[in-house]
């Protein structure tokens, strides 16, 4: 040992070296400079991904944020005997025949009365011309409100009214004056009449429960349209993934890990589930379009058809994380199961199975969610949002009857020219992320709650 | 009886199935269970499957096949005028089925008898308005061989479907009868019913096949059609891509070619310096803690739905870009008329893969042995030097599957496009300009409300079979060179 410490410290060694490690060169110096700057291209590129991430979920909250709330107007409504039930009766097919356009005028005159009553004055020559502050919805509203109970007639009965959607942008900012100088829907007063209501309390902003739960207006109505049936589509076609594919996935996983024998075939059908799980979405759409509709004549714009292609399209993923998940059982388990006299199938369906089904929900919980933000393969048959303007009056039309999901539906209004449409697109993602981040998290907690090491 | 109350009479008397069976398996064993050859539950599942596989099989058979058979001989009752009327056989007999629904509804509401609806002619009854009367809009009025066709249709299926529900009840007992004669104590109903859920489990794994299959089929026959109608060489070759609905359209494919292959090139080169260095710095610098949070967190922008991104595209990259390159913008050097580019589409698309090239390399980075690091590192390299000189060397196969397997996924997008690429196929250089690739028209020509037998909608037929080809090929060599390359080190 000594030897070895006298012959390192010996002549020749440290001394006849001209640089120590510890002093840098300028080789040093370069690399060491590369390497610092490696490091950092990294951390760029994650605070560059991260940044995105941020700025996404920033304009989503920030512009979908205003679809939540819509400005109302409330002003009592004089529903006159003498206009709307001739007869007297109160008969509700003698009411049914009064039409919406026979509405109009007592609102709009309800509306200059209310104006007088809080000495506001009307700027127009023609007094009619307040009535541009109201959706065009709200003859609708008032018809339908008396229609549900004739003994309103000949009463004044006080109306939370939707303001029309450029009254409603003024609020939220999205509409100022100088953008309404080249508008001929309404104009500069109207926003100071709106003003002039809201100090006498006849204008408000509040929650929106409609743009929630209701359904898709008309182009010309932005103020009035929800996603709440187009949600009701996405909830019967995930109803119907969920029945296919959670079934045929689980049932193709067992088979593939635990029954199958290497042949060619078998390699086929695992060749084609890789394949099929990288094969564009679009082209899922035309198949649903080209079997579904053009062969077996199912009816269009069918969430059941949706939740057919859809269910094509999840198998993959849950077939691949099913069977990951059997994978991880270990083989001691089977050959516990075999050795007390179960049989193979046994083994699998009272042993195996269970221990994977937390895995297995996971992977489906995954894939439903994946299911549910698809938007393309929809477009092909059919589900545009346009057509999702009545909730399907029964279960079995829920699946048959025409309706949008929540994607299709805000990719119709992302496509509206009125700008107040983008709101409600923004306002549709939200509820959209609300729901997969459920799902995420729901596959989460699931994940950890069960995991376990063998 | 219509088909849903025929899968439930058929379960029902499965139900019914097991419980007999399970019971007759007990009594033959006079209640002793360990006379049994099999647990009791096996011989009641041996009955229901065998009562209710023949039924439903049966039901699925016959509920694809009729209306093809019934399509068929009513087709060959139309006369020549109703081609030359009509201008195709698929639009004849459309028609032959809107009047046979209509008649049925009709029926329905009471508007008409049974007998009348068999009976009717077009000479005494206006028949449109009668249709009409129900809530059935016609186009147009009904011709007399259509409203006869119709007739015979509905004819048909009525006789169809009476012979349907004989045939699946007559199938379903037969199954029941047989395999209760079939229980006794010393059947080995386990090993039946285990022979039967195999099948089953096979023909599950089988719908994968059977996917690929619809798939190539339905491509394959429009796109067929498609080149009766309109040139291959002027489809492949042709640089103008105007579809107009009079006819007379352009199918040029070259232009939604260069559109799609621009709009992946941006996000490919977007995605893969930034999707590589966070791959890099996640596997080789950070620590634990900052890779659990960060690799989460990058992956949350795989989850989000691509309509997501595609309204993004169009409300805030589109105008910020705008304001950046477009007229009067900060640079001033008005490039960019609007909002919807390709750089706007292939900036958003480049995000959208981060995770995708980020995730897949770092499991083939990961994957390259510790040992191979060590030498390097111990022979004094840095560690950038390793990444660069071993480290990527050693994965660049698999990572050039992983870019490969995110360009298919580039070219197969189709929300972002749709959106914010714009709508214009146009051939040029200028990356600020409005774009369109073979997705998004794929879209525009089959939401129209353009009839399936024109070109202009079957020509999105052959634009999914190009793109089918294409990403499959691209999906095919990613696998093979990410399967090899993982094989290496095993």
């Amino acid at each position: 040992m000594t030897d070895f410490t006298a012959d390192t410290a010996g002549p020749g060694t440290p001394a006849a070296r001209k640089s120590s490690l510890y002093t840098e060169t300028t080789r040093t110096k370069r690399r060491n400079a590369s390497e610092t700057r490696f490091r950092l291209y990294g951390v760029a590129a994650i605070s560059v991904g991260l940044l995105f991430l941020v700025a996404l979920l920033y304009s989503i909250v920030t512009n979908g944020i205003p679809a939540f709330k819509q400005t109302f107007v409330t002003i009592p409504v004089t529903l006159d005997a003498a206009r709307l039930d001739e007869t007297g009766n109160r008969d509700p097919s003698d009411l049914a025949r009064v039409t919406t356009f026979g509405y109009k005028p007592l609102v709009t005159e309800a509306l200059v009365t209310a104006l007088r009553d809080n000495g506001i004055a009307i700027p127009f020559e023609d007094e009619g011309d307040v009535e541009k502050l109201l959706s065009s919805s709200v003859a609708a509203q008032v018809r339908n409100t008396v229609l549900a109970d004739p003994e309103l007639v000949g009463q004044t009965v006080e109306f939370r009214m939707l303001a029309a959607s450029r009254v409603d942008g003024y609020f939220k900012g999205r509409v100022s004056r100088e953008s309404l100088a080249r508008d001929r829907n309404l104009d500069a007063e109207h926003l100071d009449l709106a003003d002039r209501m809201v100090e006498a309390g006849l204008l408000q902003t509040a929650f929106n429960a409609d743009f929630i739960f209701g359904a898709d207006a008309s182009e010309s109505r932005p103020e009035q349209a929800g996603i709440g049936v187009s949600m009701v589509g996405s909830l019967f076609m995930m109803l119907v993934v969920l029945v296919l594919a959670l079934p045929i996935g689980v049932a193709s996983s067992i088979y593939l890990e635990e029954f199958a024998p290497q042949n060619r075939f078998t390699d086929f059908i695992e060749v084609n589930i890789s394949n099929l799980a990288a094969v564009p979405s679009i082209v899922f759409g035309i198949l649903g379009l080209a079997v579904f509709i053009q062969f077996a004549h199912l009816p269009m714009s069918a969430p059941l058809v949706g939740g057919l292609v859809l269910t094509l399209m999840t198998l993959p993923t849950i077939i691949i994380s099913t069977r990951a998940s059997l994978k991880a059982v270990p083989p001691s388990i089977r050959d516990a199961a075999l050795g007390v006299g179960a049989s193979r199938m046994q083994s699998v369906f009272h042993h195996v199975l269970p221990l994977a089904m937390p895995g297995i929900l996971t992977g489906t919980i995954i894939g439903l969610a994946q299911a549910l933000g698809e938007t393309a393969p929809l477009l092909l048959i059919g589900m545009v949002g346009f057509i999702a303007s009545n909730m399907p009056d029964s279960i079995g039309a829920g699946f048959l009857s025409p309706n949008s999901a929540m994607p299709a539906q805000i990719y119709e209004w992302a496509k509206r020219a009125d700008p107040a449409y983008y709101e409600r697109a923004w306002g549709g993602i939200i509820i959209l992320l609300v729901f997969l981040m459920t799902m995420n998290i729901i596959a989460v907690v699931l994940r950890r709650r069960f995991e376990r090491r063998w | 009886m219509p088909a849903l109350w025929l899968l439930v009479l058929v379960l029902v008397i499965g139900i019914a199935g097991f419980i007999i069976g399970r019971q007759r398996a007990m009594r033959t064993a006079q209640g002793d269970i360990r006379l049994l050859h099999s647990l009791p539950s096996y011989y009641g599942s041996n009955v229901f499957l065998s009562t209710v596989i023949p039924g439903l099989l049966l039901l699925a058979v016959w509920l694809i096949a009729q209306p093809l058979v019934i399509q068929g001989r009513v087709a060959a009752m139309i006369p020549e005028q109703g081609l030359s009327d009509y201008g195709s056989l698929s639009l004849v007999m459309s028609d032959v089925r809107r009047v046979a629904d209509g008649l049925d509804l009709a029926v329905e509401r009471g508007a008409l008898t049974p007998e009348a609806a068999g009976s009717i002619r077009t000479e005494l009854t206006d028949v449109r308005a009668r249709l009409g009367a129900v809530g059935v809009a016609l186009g147009s009025n009904v011709q007399p061989y259509v409203l006869s066709a119709a007739q015979s249709y509905r004819a048909m299926s009525a006789t169809g479907s009476l012979l349907m529900s004989v045939v699946v009840i007559a199938a379903t007992i037969a199954g029941f009868a047989v395999s209760v004669l079939r229980t006794n104590k010393d059947f080995r109903a386990r090993n039946a019913v285990e022979k039967v859920v195999l099948a089953l489990l096979l023909a599950a794994a089988s719908i994968a096949i059977l996917t690929t299959v619809g798939i190539v089929l339905s491509l394959i026959f429009n796109t067929i059609e498609f080149f009766k109608l309109y040139p291959a060489s002027d489809f492949f070759f042709g640089t103008t891509w105007s579809p107009s609905f009079g006819g007379g359209s352009e199918l040029g494919i070259v232009p939604l070619f260069w559109g799609t292959f621009y709009i992946s090139l941006i996000a490919l080169a977007v995605a893969v310096p930034i999707g590589l260095f966070a791959a890099i710095y996640l596997s080789e610098y950070a620590g634990p803690k900052v890779r659990s949070v960060a690799k989460p967190l990058l992956e949350v922008l795989a989850g989000i739905p691509t309509i997501v991104y595609g309204l993004f595209a169009l409300l805030t990259v589109g105008p910020l870009l705008v304001s950046v390159f477009g007229q009067g913008g900060m640079l001033g050097v008005g490039w960019m008329r609007g909002g919807t580019a390709v750089a706007t589409a292939g900036l958003v698309m480049g995000v959208m893969l981060i995770p995708f090239v980020s995730s897949l390399s770092d499991d083939i980075i990961n994957a390259v042995p510790q040992a191979m690091r060590d030498g390097s590192l111990g022979l004094g390299a840095t560690r950038s030097e390793t990444v660069k000189q071993v480290v990527m060397p050693a994965a660049l196969p698999g990572i050039v599957g992983a870019i490969l397997l995110a360009a298919s996924r580039a070219i197969g997008e189709t929300m972002i496009v749709v959106l914010g690429a714009g709508a214009a196929a146009r051939l040029s250089l200028n990356p600020f300009e409005a774009m369109t690739t073979v997705t998004a028209k794929i879209v525009s020509q089959l939401t129209g409300d353009a009839d399936f037998a024109s070109p202009e909608a079957l020509v999105a037929f052959a634009l999914g079979m190009t793109l089918f080809v294409i990403t499959l090929g691209l999906n095919i060599v990613a696998l093979v060179i990410v399967r090899k390359y993982r094989e290496q080190y095993d």
